[in-house]
């Protein structure tokens, strides 16, 4: 990955660095998910100015993720969105749609089943 | 003691030619809260990508949306690109560029139409779309389309724009530009429209950074970012600065609209000044491996392309952050406070593209 600078994180360091890059002035630019062999992994994307950092992590297709929607509220979406397409188990999102940002014919159809 | 309601605004609405919601709590005819929903024409084209030869894929990238369509082929071609270390001719860099700048005039002046056409103002709606015509017209000239134009592919582009037609273009604009200084009077100093825009849901600096907004919306915040500025295609050429505003209202976002329309007629002439002769593409061999973000500047603000490749033909995942899916929170912010009768505007001036949204 060129053009971006990526930090590889566990998934119970994400509070942690989250706060940490908001602290630091960091905005939040988005979420991604992506499969991976035996679950997902995650990136979230900050920037400042035109910098943009990633932090990396994965997570089993079932493991908990806690919301990052507590420290940048504009999380919710991009956490519904990845919990609706992708059904990874996302965690107290300040705004929860429960499964219902899109309307979808199939449950989670970018997931690994 | 003031009542407490909720009025459903969307998923169709007169102002809204694309499908969202919105429940509107209100207290009389103010708005405390507003909870938006999304999600009705969602397509899928992500997906899409494990099925599609990635060469292919690029007529799908330019269906996500039918104002931003080039630009949405062009830096799905750049990801790949960048992955697969092809260096793209200048002369295609100046082409993408162009294309580029023409989408955002094209796109501001529907954009500027929908709010005219918003607050009643139908003559006014129709001098914008009578000018953006002619940008469809150069579309058409161009590439052969109006809306999808398929002349972006990877390592370059399909179609090449000889001398003759880039000079008749740059006169084309010479002739709207005069036309759109007589519009722009009308947009930022009628006494009615000033009445519908000034002081109408403000964002402030620090909140337009904090929700992670982007575009017009952003800079009309005053943050000075424009994802030009990082230098694609062949902005590196090209002498411009993001244009800003300190007021962060409607009046604000379209002033910073209007004055990006000129801005991108300059950057259109620059690069015609500049193109270079050759080729305007070159072939490409083999399957991407790797991954890339690629982030251009579209009308509505900073997409983010994802991509990520295996060394097959089928790409790992492609992702796209769109504008209007990022300005979503700031939407919410600002309907905060405001007035029942005004939230139809205030929709429209972070130019929403639910297009793009249900990718």
């Amino acid at each position: 990955m060129t053009d971006a600078t990526r930090i590889d994180i566990l998934p119970g360091e994400l509070m942690a660095k989250a706060l940490k890059m908001k602290t630091d002035g960091y905005r939040i630019i988005q979420i991604c998910a992506t499969r991976v062999p035996g679950g997902y992994e995650l990136v979230y994307s900050f920037g400042m100015e035109y910098e943009m950092v990633n932090l990396c992590f994965s997570v089993g297709d079932a493991q908990e993720v806690i919301s990052i929607s507590g420290i940048y509220s504009p999380a919710f979406l991009y956490e519904n969105e990845i919990r609706d397409l992708f059904g990874v188990n996302i965690q107290m999102i300040n705004m929860d749609y429960k499964g219902n940002l899109y309307r979808l014919a199939q449950k989670a159809p970018f997931s690994n089943k | 003691m003031s009542t407490r309601s909720i009025v459903p605004f969307g998923p169709q609405h007169p102002v809204l030619p694309e499908p969202i919601h919105l429940d509107l709590v209100l207290e009389d005819e103010k708005v405390v809260e507003a909870i938006p929903s999304i999600g009705f024409v969602h397509r899928g084209l992500e997906k899409l990508v494990e099925k599609k030869d990635f060469n292919e894929y690029v007529y799908v990238a330019e269906r996500i949306c039918g104002i931003c369509s080039f630009m949405h082929g062009m830096a799905y071609c750049e990801a790949v690109e960048h992955i697969m270390g092809v260096e793209v001719p200048e002369r295609a860099k100046f082409l993408r560029t162009i294309g580029c700048e023409m989408s955002r005039i094209h796109s501001h002046l529907l954009w500027l139409g929908l709010l005219a056409d918003a607050f009643g103002f139908e003559s006014l709606f129709m001098d914008s779309w009578r000018m953006r015509e002619k940008i469809l017209d150069m579309f058409e000239e161009a590439t052969g389309g109006r809306v999808i134009f398929s002349v972006n592919k990877i390592g370059g582009q399909r179609k090449d724009m000889d001398n003759d037609m880039i000079k008749s273009f740059v006169e084309i604009l010479d002739g709207m530009e005069a036309h759109l200084r007589e519009l722009a009077k009308t947009f930022l100093g009628d006494y009615a429209v000033k009445s519908r825009l000034e002081g109408v849901g403000i964002l402030t600096k620090q909140q337009a950074h904090d929700l992670g907004t982007g575009g017009p919306f952003m800079r009309a915040s005053g943050i000075a970012l424009d994802t030009r500025k990082r230098g694609y295609a062949a902005y590196p050429h090209l002498e411009f600065e993001p244009i800003t505003s300190d007021i962060g209202d409607s009046y604000a976002r379209t002033d910073v609209r209007i004055r990006e329309i000129f801005q991108s007629i300059d950057l259109i002439r620059q690069a015609a000044a500049l193109i270079p002769a050759g080729d305007f593409a070159v072939p490409v061999k083999g399957f991407p491996q790797g991954e890339y973000y690629m982030r251009v500047e579209q009308p509505r603000g900073e997409a983010l392309y994802y991509v990520k490749a295996n060394g097959t033909k089928y790409l790992d995942r492609m992702r796209v952050r769109t504008p209007t899916f990022a300005n979503l929170p700031g939407l919410v912010e600002v309907l905060k406070g405001c007035q029942l009768a005004d939230v139809p505007i205030l929709i429209l001036t972070i130019d929403p593209c639910i297009s793009c949204t249900e990718r």
